[in-house]
C-alpha cells in the first residue's frame, strides 16, 4: 500500500485543547512493499504515528492518502473495507486472558470472513495450518491450543505479532514489537516480521525502542522527535551523530534496554462480579 | 536533608471536617426517610400482633407432606418453572440485540475520537426504551396482561419477558462496556464487523459475568412467578395464595421447602457454567 501523510497534524482525541499537538504536520512518503523503522525516545509521538497511518486516528490538519485516497472522505462501510486491508499491532498486545492461542492468531482473518464463517471457526478453527505456520516463525507452534492467559508476557506478544502472519494485509504497523522479548527472541522476531511483510509484499512499518535492531533490519530509518521527523534516510546514512543527536535529552533510550513495558494490562485481574 | 516535624496543633488530619460534615448530612437526609417509610421496629415487638404472627409461624412445621398436595405442588412448580424458563428465553430474545446495539465500545465511529452523533442517539434510545422497559414492574404488566390475555400463565410470561428484557439488557450492556476494550477496539481497527469483534473481543471477556448473571436473573424470575400467581398468573405462586387465605402453614412452608430447592440448584448450575468457563 502506498502511504503519503501531508503536512499532518494529529492529537490524542482525549488530549487538553491546550496541549501541544502530539505530531505536527509531518510529511512522509511510503512507497509500496516499502520498510520503515520509526525511532525515536518515548514521547516522541511514534504511536500516533502508527495510528494515524491506522486510520485510528483522524487528522487535526493536513491529510493522509492511503493508495491516493483520502480514508476520512469514505463512507464508514468502505473505511471499514479500507481498514480490512491494514493491520495495525499495538505494544499491549490485545488478547483477551480467556481466549485461545489458535482464535486469537486466527482473528486476524476476521476482515475476510463473513459473520457466519467467523462463528463457525469459534466452534471449530478453520486453517488449523495456517495458524500453526504463523506461531512457527515465532517460535511458538507447541503453544497453539493453550490459552493466552497461560502465556508469558513475551510469548504474548509474539502471539500478537503471529496475527500479522495470518492477517494478509497490505500495510503492517507494528508498535514497539520487541518490547517485552530477550535479544535473540527480538532478532527472530523482527527476522519474521520483515520477511512476513517481504512475502505478503506489504508496507511495513515499525517503532522501535531498540536503535540496533532498527539498524540491521530496515532499509530505512525515520528518526521522530517532539512530534516532529529529524530525518528520513536510508540506513547507511544514519550516522551516530545523528543518533546522538535523535536522543539528545534521553541518552539512556539510545544505550539501555526499552523502558519496562506495561504489560499490567493483560495481567490485571478480570473486573470483580458486582452486585446488581 | 532532615526536615523538623511540624508542631502537633498543626497536624491535625485535614480530611476531618469533610467527613464529619457527611457523617451529619447523611443523617439529615435519612431521617425524614425513615419517618416516611414509617420505620417502627417495635411494633413487630408488640404482644398484639407478636401472637398472630407466632401463630402461623407455628403452623409452618410440620410442612404438608400428603403425597396428593405434593404431587399438586409437583406440577405447579414444574409450570412456575416453565413460566420463568419462557420469559427469560423470550426476554433474551431482545436483551441480547438490544444490548449489543447500546454497548459502546462495539462502535466504529468512536475508534477515532469521538462517537458520531446518529450511532449516539442510537444508544440514547436504547438505553431509554430499557429503561421504560423495566421501570414498569413485573407485577403491573401482569396485570395489564391478565385483562388483555386473561387468567394463567401466559400473562407471567408476558410479564417477566417485558421487565427481564430491561433489566438483562440493561446490565449486559454495562457489563460490556466495563470490560477491557482493547481487544475488541483492536478488532474494529483492522476491519473486523462489530459482531465478529463482539464475539473474538468482547464475549471471551466478559462470558462468565454475563452468564452468572443471567442465571441469577433466571432465579430472580422463579421467585416473580410466584409472586405473579398471586395475581392470577398461574403457578406456584396461585397456590401459595390460596394456602395464605386459608392461614395454611403446613402447605405454605412446603411450598417455601420448594423454592429453596430451586434456589439451591440454580446456584448450583451457575457455579458448574461458571466453572466450565472460566
Amino acid at each position: 500500500m502506498h502511504i503519503a501523510l501531508q503536512a499532518c497534524s494529529a492529537r490524542h482525541p482525549s488530549a487538553q485543547a491546550e496541549a501541544p499537538p502530539a505530531l505536527k504536520a509531518i510529511d512522509l512518503v511510503l512507497a509500496q512493499g516499502g520498510q520503515v523503522a520509526v525511532i525515536g525516545p518515548s514521547g516522541a509521538g511514534k504511536t500516533t504515528l502508527l495510528h494515524l497511518m491506522a486510520c485510528a486516528l483522524k487528522p487535526t490538519q493536513g491529510q493522509l492518502l492511503l493508495d491516493g485516497r483520502d480514508p476520512w472522505a469514505l463512507r464508514t462501510a468502505e473505511l471499514q473495507r479500507l481498514r480490512g486491508q491494514l493491520c495495525l499491532a499495538p505494544q499491549v498486545p490485545p488478547l483477551p486472558p480467556r481466549q485461545r492461542v489458535i482464535t486469537a492468531v486466527l482473528a486476524g482473518l476476521l476482515p475476510g470472513m463473513s459473520l457466519w464463517a467467523s462463528l463457525g471457526s469459534l466452534l471449530y478453527p478453520r486453517q488449523i495450518d495456517l495458524a500453526e505456520t504463523a506461531l512457527a516463525r515465532f517460535d511458538l507452534a507447541e503453544k497453539l491450543f493453550e490459552r493466552v492467559d497461560r502465556l508469558s508476557g513475551g510469548e504474548r506478544q509474539r502471539v500478537g505479532l503471529a496475527r500479522l502472519a495470518v492477517a494478509n494485509a497490505r500495510l503492517l504497523l507494528v508498535d514497539e514489537p520487541l518490547s517485552a522479548l530477550d535479544p535473540e527472541r527480538a532478532r527472530q522476531a523482527c527476522a519474521s516480521i520483515t520477511a512476513v511483510a517481504r512475502e505478503q509484499r506489504a508496507t511495513l512499518v515499525a517503532t522501535l525502542h531498540h536503535v540496533d535492531m532498527a539498524l540491521q533490519h530496515f532499509p530505512r530509518i525515520v528518526g521522530l522527535r517532539d512530534g516532529e521527523v529529524v530525518f528520513d534516510l536510508p540506513t547507511a546514512e544514519v550516522s551516530p551523530e545523528r543518533l546522538t543527536d535523535l536522543y539528545a535529552r534521553h541518552p539512556d533510550e539510545l544505550t539501555g534496554a526499552a523502558p519496562p513495558l506495561a504489560l499490567s494490562v493483560a495481567d490485571a485481574p478480570a473486573v470483580a462480579l458486582t452486585c446488581r | 536533608m532532615v526536615t523538623q516535624p511540624a508542631p502537633l496543633a498543626v497536624r491535625r488530619d485535614p480530611a476531618w471536617i469533610g467527613r464529619l460534615f457527611a457523617l451529619l448530612a447523611t443523617g439529615v437526609v435519612a431521617w425524614p426517610l425513615l419517618v416516611l417509610a414509617e420505620f417502627k421496629p417495635w411494633t413487630l415487638l408488640s404482644p398484639e400482633s407478636l401472637r398472630p404472627t407466632l401463630h402461623f409461624l407455628g403452623d409452618f412445621f410440620p410442612p404438608k407432606l400428603e403425597p396428593d398436595f405434593l404431587l399438586l405442588v409437583a406440577r405447579e412448580t414444574w409450570r412456575t418453572v416453565a413460566i420463568a424458563t419462557v420469559g427469560i428465553v423470550l426476554a433474551l430474545g431482545w436483551a441480547i440485540p438490544l444490548a449489543l446495539i447500546a454497548a459502546r465500545p462495539l462502535s466504529i465511529s468512536a475508534l477515532s475520537g469521538r462517537m458520531a452523533r446518529v450511532p449516539a442517539v442510537v444508544r440514547q434510545a436504547v438505553r431509554w426504551l430499557l429503561m421504560v422497559l423495566r421501570s414498569v414492574p413485573e407485577l403491573i404488566w401482569a396485570l395489564i396482561f391478565v385483562r388483555v390475555v386473561g387468567l394463567g400463565p401466559t400473562s407471567g410470561v408476558l410479564a417477566i419477558a417485558l421487565t427481564y428484557a430491561g433489566m438483562l439488557g440493561k446490565v449486559y450492556a454495562d457489563i460490556l462496556e466495563s470490560s477491557d476494550a482493547q481487544p475488541t477496539q483492536n478488532l474494529l481497527r483492522n476491519g473486523s464487523g462489530r459482531l465478529q469483534a463482539f464475539f473474538y473481543g468482547l464475549l471471551p471477556h466478559s462470558a462468565t459475568e454475563l452468564t452468572s448473571y443471567t442465571v441469577y436473573r433466571w432465579e430472580c424470575a422463579i421467585r416473580s412467578s410466584a409472586v405473579l400467581g398471586f395475581v392470577g398468573a398461574g403457578g406456584l405462586g396461585q397456590q401459595m395464595d390460596a394456602s395464605m387465605k386459608m392461614f395454611n402453614g403446613s402447605e405454605v412452608a412446603s411450598m417455601l421447602l420448594v423454592f429453596m430447592a430451586l434456589v439451591w440448584l440454580a446456584d448450583l448450575a451457575s457455579s458448574l457454567l461458571r466453572k466450565s468457563l472460566a
